[in-house]
């Protein structure tokens, strides 16, 4: 079994499945606990404040008028990455042969320089990411292990893709079978690390914005 | 003795210049080819023939550019080849013995086929010696050994899983010798006569990958060279054999197309007087010309895709078994932990009261 087959066999195997215990692990861990009981009256019907609460989920993702010109960029920052590494996941003509292998459907790609491009930018836009976090003197006080650990991880995914794409470096086995086994830590990793915001970024916006707007203060 | 055969001068020069430019070699290296080939000698060959489907050798005999006819009539002198020789039994056995005497340390030893070592080497057997015996005994007395065909460069199709005869490729047998190897299921036709003439004219090893590979035929990958490369820089994609992506020549990356790992001439020296290869001919590549290549999953898995099976692939029930069972532990566990995190809660929220009710107190 050489490097490529042992990152796409065995590899990628284990780390599905530690991918998918460590997700469904942290959700019922925390959907299993108890909401505080709220002693105050709601101001509110039931069916207004979850309502609230799934508004919520929109515009907290967007920054509040009196703080964009602190936020706005860093927002702007964050949301153009995400992009970038959502076009390169399903967009790109060898990831959909992956998803195709796993889930058995496939859809249109996008041209391979095309995604190269989005990749050089996503770059660096990350390495930009980095700079905000360890220059912002509050964002690096907040920061710790895991959101150094995490953005390492995921460059490395980005690193070694465009790497793979572009022959640069090694032989495309060698250089393929790297950036598969860092996709394959990225899963390890995933559910217990920073990068489980995926799973929780949207319902705790919502629950936060129900429970302000039981409160009487809707988002 | 060149003009006594029918061949010009004119005609000798433009046969070692299409050599010398198919192995990616300097200009002047025809001229000097030439030079080489007129005045020396012509080297011994023995041509040994082991577990194998003879695919090699009749790829060897269809090279146009040198011909087979071109190469034994003018450039070496086989001596032995016990496929395309006329004598057989004793007869040949005893032109073996000749050849590996009277050119002992200069003869250039081509081997196709693995070498069975299984049953004390029953598998594979020639004037009652074993294959592993005559390799053993002919490598000794070599110059340099030409391993010709997957099987012989690597093991090839013998040496796979579950490998019964227990074979192995030349390098595994002969240590200390000089072995250049001319992979592939078969190599093609002029890999093979040209890293020979290339050998015979200059005397001296070609430059080699890790494999023992000359570099010349083999220092780039199919995909590479692939005419379809820019439909896959296009994200143009056949997504099967019959469809409009096929039918318009698409890349077959996601067919399974092992180009990209696999490192031969075909995209550029191609196949029958450079008519076609495989990819032209609507078939993705199976990499014939790597280590492994027939264990290395299914022949129509894309490389990038999952190899979870003994098939080499997956399916989307097996990714819902492996997501279904992991995920009942990550509930079980996650229910667990959520017991654990209500439990600490309630403790607190009773430590709270009971801080609150010291307080009035």
């Amino acid at each position: 079994m050489d490097l490529l087959e042992f990152a796409r066999g065995p590899a990628l195997k284990v780390s599905v499945g530690i991918f998918c215990l460590g997700v469904v692990w942290r959700i019922a861990a925390v959907a299993g606990l108890r909401i505080r009981r709220e002693l105050s009256p709601a101001r509110t019907s039931v069916l207004r404040y979850v309502g609230d609460g799934l508004v919520a989920i929109g515009s907290r993702s967007w920054p509040h008028p009196e703080f964009i010109k602190r936020t706005g960029a860093g927002e702007a920052l964050g949301y153009s990455y995400h992009l970038g590494l959502f076009t390169i996941i399903l967009l790109y003509g060898p990831h959909i042969a992956l998803l195709d292998s796993l889930f058995g459907f496939t859809w249109p790609c996008l041209p391979s320089s095309l995604i190269t491009g989005i990749a050089v930018v996503t770059l660096t836009l990350f390495v930009g990411v980095l700079f905000r976090r360890v220059t912002s003197p509050v964002i690096r006080m907040l920061s710790n292990f895991d959101d150094y650990f995490t953005w390492f991880i995921t460059m490395s995914v980005l690193v070694t893709g465009l790497a793979t794409s572009a022959h640069l470096g090694a032989r495309y086995e060698t250089l393929l079978a790297i950036h598969i086994l860092s996709v394959d830590a990225l899963l390890v990793w995933f559910p217990f690390g920073k990068l489980m915001h995926a799973f929780y970024i949207f319902p705790s916006r919502a629950i936060n914005g129900a429970i302000l707007a039981r409160k009487g203060a809707p988002s | 003795m060149l003009g006594r055969n029918g061949v010009s001068r004119r005609g000798f020069i433009k046969f070692c210049t299409a050599s010398a430019s198919a192995m990616a070699l300097p200009a002047w290296m025809g001229a000097a080819m030439a030079e080489q080939l007129r005045n020396a000698p012509r080297p011994s060959v023995v041509y040994l023939s082991f577990q194998e489907c003879t695919g090699c050798f009749e790829s060897f005999t269809r090279s146009f550019s040198p011909t087979i006819e071109n190469l034994m009539f003018d450039v070496i002198s086989l001596d032995y080849d016990d496929t395309l020789m006329a004598a057989a039994g004793s007869a040949a056995e005893a032109a073996l013995a000749t050849a590996m005497k009277d050119h002992y340390g200069k003869y250039v030893l081509i081997v196709d086929g693995s070498i069975p070592t299984g049953a004390g080497g029953a598998y594979c057997t020639a004037g009652g010696r074993s294959a592993d015996m005559t390799l053993r005994a002919a490598a000794e007395g070599a110059a340099v050994i030409l391993a010709v065909g997957t099987c012989a460069a690597f093991g090839g199709i013998p040496f796979a899983n579950p490998n019964p005869t227990d074979a192995w490729p030349v390098s595994a047998i002969v240590a200390g010798k000089p072995i250049i190897n001319v992979s592939g299921c078969p190599p093609i036709p002029e890999v093979i006569t040209g890293t020979l003439l290339q050998y015979v004219t200059t005397g001296k090893l070609p430059d080699l990958d890790e494999n023992l590979r000359p570099k010349a035929f083999f220092g780039n990958t199919i995909h590479d060279r692939c005419y379809r490369r820019p439909f896959y820089d296009e994200g143009k994609f056949a997504k099967s054999f019959d469809d409009e992506g096929a039918r318009n020549g698409w890349c077959l990356y996601e067919l399974g197309c092992k180009g990209p790992t696999t490192y031969n001439a075909c995209a550029t020296v191609k196949w029958n007087s450079g008519t076609s290869f495989p990819i032209e001919s609507g078939h993705g590549c199976l990499g014939c010309s790597e280590p492994d290549f027939w264990d290395k999953g299914s022949f129509y898995a894309a490389q990038s895709g999952a190899d979870w099976n003994k098939a080499g692939e997956t399916s989307p029930r097996e990714v819902l078994e492996l997501a279904g069972g992991t995920a009942t532990v990550g509930a079980v566990l996650g229910i667990g932990a959520a017991g654990v995190g209500r439990h600490r809660q309630h403790q607190s929220e009773l430590d709270a009261a009971e801080r609150h009710a010291a307080y009035k107190d």
